[in-house]
């Protein structure tokens, strides 16, 4: 183990969502290269309850990259430099010593700050609520295999479903777009057996209640650098064509009145 | 039991306050206009039918290079499209009427998109982004194609309607009217610098075509990128030889 000296974290403060909030400098003066950032702040709030000020607020659960809950804008990137990896997985050793780190919360009017680097998430859950789902009671666990699914189709909607609603696609967006967030949500279900009979009602859904908070896609790509889980663009295109083909479907087959 | 899909949960957004607009149900096409996805289809779609016609005007030009009664004749026949079907100049004007109004969708839906962006990011980040994959293309389209624009309207006023084509221009002559214009260097610049804007656009509007479009096929997905490039150089080294070849004397007008 290695330690890195003389940390200058630059962590934007901000006392509440009506808060004009700035930035502030602490040092950081030595920790571990094994530490990951988010351990690293747990040691800087130690030092400044210590202290008698107020710890740094920040977003954090599992710390392992499957909950999809801390986020963090890292020297202007989401999640951090590390490719395909949540904030909780970012290591220190990706840092050198005497690094000035910039660190703030997500920026989205669909998600407004409610303290420090913490964010408000649920515009991602006004989208799921309307069709991220499979209405059919499903009872208990149907024996394996009973419905086929080819392997590449399985694998196809499992790499959409590793999608942890972390909006760091929404963060790194130059639009602040939830299309990466959407179609992921949309293809895991769109793409298997199950999800068929309500396909395009709730592609059609999910798409206009994304609409309702979020940007619109410009294809930068930049969500996709971003996303710890590495979620494919192409889920972006596969949501654009089922859009399309909702539109053109006979409203009753969408069981609509 | 859970609600579903074609009845939705009682409408509890917005919890947090976050809906920038509010849907309502409009006639069918403008009900899809509306969305942002909507918004991107006629994008795509215009940004095609522009694509067509960029490229068609380029190969066209191209009869300059066999000289002025070629090049004249050629204007002459596009006057002339599907003559005795239709009245002369009528199929032309059909043909501009599409472009102008595909233009003017393209326009507009960019306009009411950037409007939504920057609602939807109304405090930008206060430290400096760093972008991995967004390139140059994809982060001035607005003013790529602002600059286009720009060139298009000038472009009409000095070789269709011929106002700011110097003295010298007479309807019919195409041949004459288009040397002439590009023997003014600061003219011939302003052609160049806008048809490199144009590659620059299609750089970035090729690719995002079919994304938006949602063509997306492994078969040809690794295509796209080059499909993009190919068309983009294919326009903008074939319309920046006309301004070079006139100011080279390699095309001039005999006297």
């Amino acid at each position: 183990m290695e330690a890195i000296q003389n940390i200058t974290l630059k962590v934007w403060r901000q006392d509440g969502p009506a808060d004009g909030g700035r930035f502030e400098n602490y040092n950081v003066p030595e920790i571990s290269d094994e530490a990951s950032f988010l351990e690293m702040l747990d040691v800087l709030n130690e030092r400044l309850i210590n202290e008698g000020k107020e710890a740094i607020v920040f977003d954090h659960d599992c710390r392992e990259g499957i909950c999809g809950t801390c986020s963090l804008m890292i020297n202007g990137q989401a999640h951090g430099p590390a490719r395909m990896t949540a904030t909780c997985q970012l290591h220190m050793r990706k840092f050198a010593s005497n690094d000035t780190i910039v660190v703030e919360p997500w920026r989205a009017s669909a998600f407004p700050i409610l303290k420090d680097l913490m964010v408000d998430r649920s515009a991602f859950d006004r989208i799921i609520e309307v069709g991220g789902f499979i209405t059919a009671p499903t009872g208990g666990a149907p024996d394996a295999n009973l419905i086929p699914i080819p392997k590449p189709v399985a694998d196809a909607a499992m790499d959409a479903a590793e999608c942890i609603g972390c909006g760091a696609c929404v963060a790194a967006c130059p639009n602040g777009a939830a299309n990466l967030f959407t179609s992921a949500k949309i293809a895991h279900l769109n793409m298997l057996p199950q999800g068929q009979a309500e396909r395009f009602a709730r592609t059609e859904a999910m798409v206009e209640k994304m609409d309702e908070h979020f940007g619109s896609c410009t294809n930068h790509g930049e969500c996709e650098a971003a996303c710890p889980k590495g979620i494919s663009l192409d889920f972006i295109a596969l949501m654009n064509q089922d859009y399309r083909k909702s539109k053109f479907k006979n409203r009753k087959s969408l069981s609509r009145t | 039991m859970a609600s579903t899909i074609s009845k939705p949960a009682p409408d509890r957004s917005p919890v947090t306050g976050t809906a920038t607009q509010k849907r309502k149900r409009k006639p069918f096409l403008l009900d899809i206009y509306s969305t942002a996805v909507g918004k991107k289809y006629v994008m795509a779609i215009t940004g095609i039918i522009g694509i067509g016609f960029v490229l068609v005007h380029m190969i066209g030009n191209l009869k300059m290079y066999l000289g002025p009664a070629e090049f004249d004749h050629y204007a002459e026949f596009l006057r002339e499209l599907l003559v005795p079907i239709l009245p002369r100049t009528v199929t032309l004007w059909l043909l501009r009427l599409t472009l102008i109004g595909a233009i003017l969708l393209h326009i507009h839906a960019a306009y009411s998109l950037t409007i939504l962006n920057r609602k939807a990011r109304p405090v930008k980040y206060q430290s400096e982004r760093d972008y991995v994959a967004a390139n140059f293309a994809s982060r001035t389209m607005r003013w790529s194609g602002i600059i286009v624009l720009l060139f298009i309207i000038w472009h009409l006023l000095d070789l269709t309607a011929g106002t700011l084509n110097g003295s010298g221009f007479v309807r019919g002559h195409a041949y004459e009217n288009v040397v002439n214009t590009l023997d003014r260097p600061a003219v011939a610049i302003f052609y160049i610098i806008a048809n490199i804007a144009l590659g620059i656009h299609l750089f970035h509007g090729v690719w995002s075509l079919f994304q938006s479009m949602g063509w997306s096929n492994p078969r040809f997905n690794k295509w796209r990128r080059e499909a993009a490039i190919g068309i983009a150089t294919l326009i903008v080294v074939g319309n920046v030889s006309f301004p070079i070849a006139v100011l080279a004397n390699i095309v001039k007008v005999k006297s």
